[in-house]
C-alpha cells in the first residue's frame, strides 16, 4: 500500500480538550503527525486544525471518519498536495558575525525571496514563507555561517475546491431540519 | 412531590442541579459511590429520596456496569456517580466497556475545587484527559449555571446516533455555587448530527441486489437490538427468504426457533454461518462492525460477496470490511425502507446447506456437549437445561469466557433483547454487576446470570448490593476451577502449558450464605434439572453453583487469523 503526503483540515468547536481527542485519532493508531497547526477559521468560533501526515489514502480516509465521530468536530477533509495552496513559515537566527558582509546578506534574502527581519549587533533574523523544500533550501545556503536558531511552523493550508464551510455547516443544518 | 416542575428553581445549588437535571431527563434511578469531591451531590440527592432512587454498589466498577446493563435492558440511559480521583478511575473499564459496546449511560463524577485543579490535591486526576479515549463526551464544570446545559448535552450525545458513554466532571465548587437553575433539553447539537440522511437511491440498488441474490446472509448485530428492529428483521428475513445469524451481542434479535435463523456468526459460532460466510453472494450486515471475533482475517473474509452495509455509525463503515453498498442511518429505517420493494426468491439448495451444516456440527459438537451421558457436567448441557426449563424467556447476563460462549450458544432465545454480556472489551467482573442493573431495568423479567469462578471473583463484593436491594436474581455458578478460556488456548495453541489458570477456588456457597443469599451447589448429573428448578422457584436471589468439568473446551473454533472457513469442529489434543 503506497504511502503519501496528505493535509487533513479538520473544523471544530473551540472546546476545551478537543485537542487530546484529535490527536489521539492519529496516536493510537502509531501514526506520525508531521506538524499541526491550529487556528480560527472564516467562520467565528470554529477553529481549524491543519495536519500533515504520510500514510495511505484507505487510512486517510478512516482518519477522516474518526475525526468526524468527535462529536466536537464538524467536519474533516483529507487533501493530497496537488489539491492545495499551501505553505509553511521559516525563521532562522544567524550569528551577525559569521555574516557580516550586509551585500551578502542582501543578495541571499533577495535570491530566496526571504525577508530580513531583525538585525542587532548579535543576530540576524531572516524569514522565509513557501513549501518546505524551499525553506529547507535556504537553510542549507545559511548552515556556511552560524545558525543560532531554527524554527518551521506547521502547515497552513487552503483548499482549490470551491465549496465553503459555510455550505457544508448549512448542509448539516438542513439535514438536521428536515428530520 | 410527585408532578413537579423540574425545569426552573431559584437559587439552587449547583448540587441540586445535577438532582433536577436528571430529573428533568426523566431519570428514575441511578447507581453510585459516594467521597468527597462528590458530597455536595450526595447531600442533595437526600432531598429528593422520593424521586430518584439511588443504588449503593460496593465499588465504581459496578456502578457503571450496573448502569450500562440497566441501560440496555431498560432502553433508558443508564446514570452512575463516582468521587474524584480513584472514584472517577474505577469507572474507566465500564466507560470502555460502554463505548464498544454502544451502550448510552452518562457519568458524573465529583472534581476538586477549581482553583485546586492542576495542583494535585488530595484525590485529583485529570479525569477528562483520562478518559477521553473511552467516552463519546465528556466535558469538565467549573461553574453552577454551566450544569444544566451539560447535563442535557450528555443525555442527548449519550443516547442519540450511535450510543456511547458520556462523563460530565464538576468541581466542588461549581456543585456548592447557587444560582437560578433552568433546564432546556437539548435537541440539536451544531457539529454533532446524529442521524445520517438515507440514501434512497444506494438503498433501492442494494434491494436490486438483494433481489438477484442467490446465496445472500443476513448477519444481524447489536444495532438491530438498539433500534429495536427485530420485528422489521423477521418481516424482511421472512419476506426475502433469507438465512440469518447474529452476532454476539445481536443475540436474541431472531427467536431461536425461527426457520431461517441458523445461529452465530464468529469464533465460537456456529459452523453454518460461518462457513457460508465464505460461499454466500451478498453479506447483509445490519447494526455490526465486523470486528476481528467475527472476521478472523479480513483478508480471507467474504472477499466473494457483495456487502451491504446497514450501520448507523459512518465510521464503522469501511473500517475493516469494505461496504459495496454502504447504507448509513438506523437499522429499523432502513429495514423498513428495503421491505417496500424487496422480493421473495426461492433459495432451497443455499438454505438447505445451512441445515445440512447445522446437522454436521449437532453431531459433531451439540449433541455430545448438551447431552453427555458420563463424565463431569458439561457447561453445555447446563445452559441446555436452564434454556429448556425457562423455556427460552429469560433474559440471560453473562460473564466472560467460556461462560459467555456456552451461554451464547445454547441459550435458546425466544424474546429479543434476552442477553446483556460484555462484548467488544471482554470485561471480565462485567457479569454480577451488570446482572443488577439488568434486574432493576427489566423487573418484570427472569435475570438469570451465568458466571465463571474466575469472573465472579472479580466483582463478587456486589453480592451485598444485592442482598441490601433485595433483588431476586439468579446467580449460576460455572466452576470449573480454572481461568477456562485461557486454559483453553493454553490447551490449543501453547502446548498445554497452564501457566498461572488454575485457581484453588473459596467455598462460593459458604460465601454467598455469608451474605445472606440462598445457596445450592451442584456436583452430580442427576441433581442438575432439581437444583435449578429449585432456584427458579425461589422468590429470592439464589446462587446455584455447578462443578463442572475441568478442562472442557468451546467449540466449533476458528483460531484466531484464520479464514471463516477454516472453523474447527472438533480437537484432539
Ligand atoms: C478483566 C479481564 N482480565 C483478563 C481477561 C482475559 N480472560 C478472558 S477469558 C478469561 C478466563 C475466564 O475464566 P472464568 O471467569 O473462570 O470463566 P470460564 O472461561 O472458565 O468460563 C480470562 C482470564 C479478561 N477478559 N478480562
Amino acid at each position: 500500500m503506497k504511502t503519501k503526503e496528505y493535509t487533513i483540515s479538520v473544523f471544530t468547536e473551540n472546546a476545551p480538550g478537543l485537542l487530546l481527542r484529535v490527536t489521539t485519532v492519529f496516536t493510537r493508531r502509531k501514526l506520525n503527525i508531521e506538524s499541526i497547526t491550529a487556528s480560527e477559521s472564516e467562520i467565528k468560533g470554529i477553529h481549524r486544525y491543519t495536519i500533515v501526515l504520510f500514510t495511505t489514502d484507505e487510512m486517510a480516509d478512516i482518519i477522516v471518519n474518526q475525526l468526524e465521530k468527535q462529536i466536537e468536530v464538524y467536519k474533516a477533509f483529507k487533501h493530497t498536495n496537488e489539491e492545495l495552496v499551501y505553505q509553511e513559515i521559516a525563521l532562522y537566527k544567524i550569528r551577525a558575525k559569521s555574516i557580516s558582509q550586509a551585500d551578502y546578506t542582501e543578495d541571499i534574502v533577495r535570491k530566496f525571496s526571504a525577508k530580513v527581519l531583525s538585525i542587532t549587533n548579535d543576530y540576524i533574523v531572516i524569514e522565509k514563507t513557501g513549501y518546505p523544500e524551499e525553506t529547507k533550501e535556504l537553510y542549507g545556503s545559511l548552515q556556511k555561517y552560524e545558525i543560532l536558531e531554527f524554527v518551521r511552523s506547521g502547515r497552513v493550508a487552503i483548499t482549490k475546491p470551491m465549496k465553503s464551510l459555510e455550505e457544508h455547516l448549512n448542509e448539516k443544518e438542513n439535514i438536521y431540519k428536515s428530520k | 412531590m410527585k408532578n413537579r416542575n423540574w425545569y426552573e428553581k431559584k437559587n439552587v445549588s449547583g448540587s441540586e442541579a445535577v438532582i433536577l437535571s436528571l430529573l428533568a431527563e426523566k431519570t428514575e434511578l441511578l447507581f453510585g459511590y459516594v467521597g468527597g469531591a462528590i458530597m455536595p451531590v450526595y447531600d442533595a440527592l437526600y432531598d429528593y429520596i422520593d424521586n430518584l432512587n439511588h443504588i449503593l454498589t460496593r465499588h465504581e466498577q459496578g456502578s457503571v456496569h450496573a448502569a450500562q446493563a440497566y441501560a440496555r435492558a431498560s432502553g433508558k440511559t443508564g446514570v452512575c456517580f463516582a468521587t474524584s480521583g480513584p472514584g472517577a478511575t474505577n469507572l474507566i473499564t465500564g466507560l470502555a466497556d460502554a463505548l464498544m459496546d454502544s451502550t448510552p449511560i452518562v457519568c458524573i463524577t465529583g472534581q476538586v475545587n477549581s482553583k485546586f485543579l492542576g495542583s494535585d490535591a488530595f484525590q485529583e486526576t485529570d479525569i477528562i484527559s483520562v478518559s477521553a479515549p473511552v467516552t463519546k463526551w465528556n466535558f469538565q464544570v467549573t461553574s453552577a449555571k454551566e450544569i444544566p446545559e451539560a447535563i442535557s448535552k450528555a443525555f442527548y450525545i449519550a443516547k442519540n446516533g450511535r450510543p456511547g458513554p458520556v462523563l460530565i466532571d464538576i468541581t466542588k465548587d461549581a456543585q456548592q455555587e447557587l444560582f437560578d437553575f433552568e433546564y432546556k433539553s437539548t435537541d440539536f447539537i451544531r457539529t454533532y448530527l446524529p442521524f445520517p440522511v438515507k440514501n434512497d437511491l444506494l438503498i433501492s440498488d442494494a434491494v436490486n441486489v438483494i433481489n438477484n441474490s442467490k446465496k445472500p446472509l443476513i448477519i444481524a448485530g447489536h444495532g438491530v437490538l438498539i433500534s429495536d428492529a427485530s420485528k422489521e428483521l423477521a418481516d424482511f428475513v421472512e419476506k426475502a427468504n433469507i438465512p440469518v445469524a447474529t452476532t454476539l451481542l445481536g443475540m436474541s434479535a431472531m427467536p431461536a426457533d425461527h426457520p431461517l435463523y441458523f445461529g452465530m456468526v464468529g469464533m465460537h459460532g456456529n459452523y453454518g454461518p460461518n462457513i457460508n460466510t465464505n460461499n454466500a453472494d451478498v453479506i447483509i450486515a445490519i447494526g455490526m462492525r465486523f470486528d476481528d471475533r467475527i472476521t478472523s482475517n479480513p483478508q480471507k473474509y467474504a472477499s466473494q460477496a457483495k456487502i451491504i452495509h446497514i450501520e448507523i455509525d459512518k465510521s464503522e463503515i469501511n473500517k475493516n470490511i469494505k461496504a459495496d453498498y454502504p447504507l448509513c442511518g438506523d437499522a429499523k429505517e432502513i429495514i423498513q425502507e428495503m421491505l417496500k420493494n424487496v422480493k421473495f426468491k426461492e433459495r432451497a439448495q443455499w438454505i438447505r446447506s445451512f441445515r445440512d451444516c447445522y446437522d454436521i456440527e449437532f453431531e459433531k459438537v451439540i449433541n455430545n456437549q448438551t447431552k453427555p451421558y458420563s463424565g463431569a457436567i458439561h457447561m453445555a448441557e447446563v445452559i441446555n437445561t436452564i434454556s429448556e426449563i425457562t423455556k427460552g424467556e429469560a433474559l440471560i447476563v453473562t460473564d466472560v469466557g467460556q461462560n459467555q460462549m456456552f451461554a451464547a450458544r445454547y441459550y435458546q432465545f425466544n424474546k429479543p433483547n434476552s442477553f446483556i454480556s460484555s462484548g467488544g472489551l471482554g470485561t471480565m467482573g462485567f457479569g454480577l454487576p451488570a446482572s443488577i442493573g439488568a434486574k432493576l431495568g427489566a423487573p418484570e423479567r427472569d435475570v438469570i446470570l451465568i458466571v465463571g469462578d474466575g469472573g465472579l471473583q472479580m466483582t463478587i463484593q456486589e453480592f451485598a448490593t444485592i442482598v441490601q436491594n433485595n433483588l431476586n436474581i439468579k446467580i449460576v455458578l460455572l466452576n470449573n476451577e480454572f481461568l477456562g478460556m485461557v486454559r483453553q488456548w493454553q490447551e490449543m495453541f501453547f502446548q498445554r502449558r497452564y501457566s498461572y489458570t488454575e485457581m484453588s477456588n473459596p467455598n462460593f456457597t459458604a460465601i454467598a450464605s455469608a451474605y445472606g443469599i440462598e445457596s445450592k451447589k451442584i456436583t452430580q448429573r442427576d441433581e442438575l434439572a432439581d437444583g435449578i428448578n429449585l432456584m427458579l422457584k425461589s422468590n429470592n436471589c439464589f446462587f446455584l453453583e455447578v462443578q463442572v468439568g475441568k478442562e472442557l473446551n468451546v467449540l466449533p473454533m476458528i483460531p484466531a487469523g484464520e479464514s471463516v472457513s477454516n472453523i474447527l469442529l472438533t480437537y484432539e489434543n
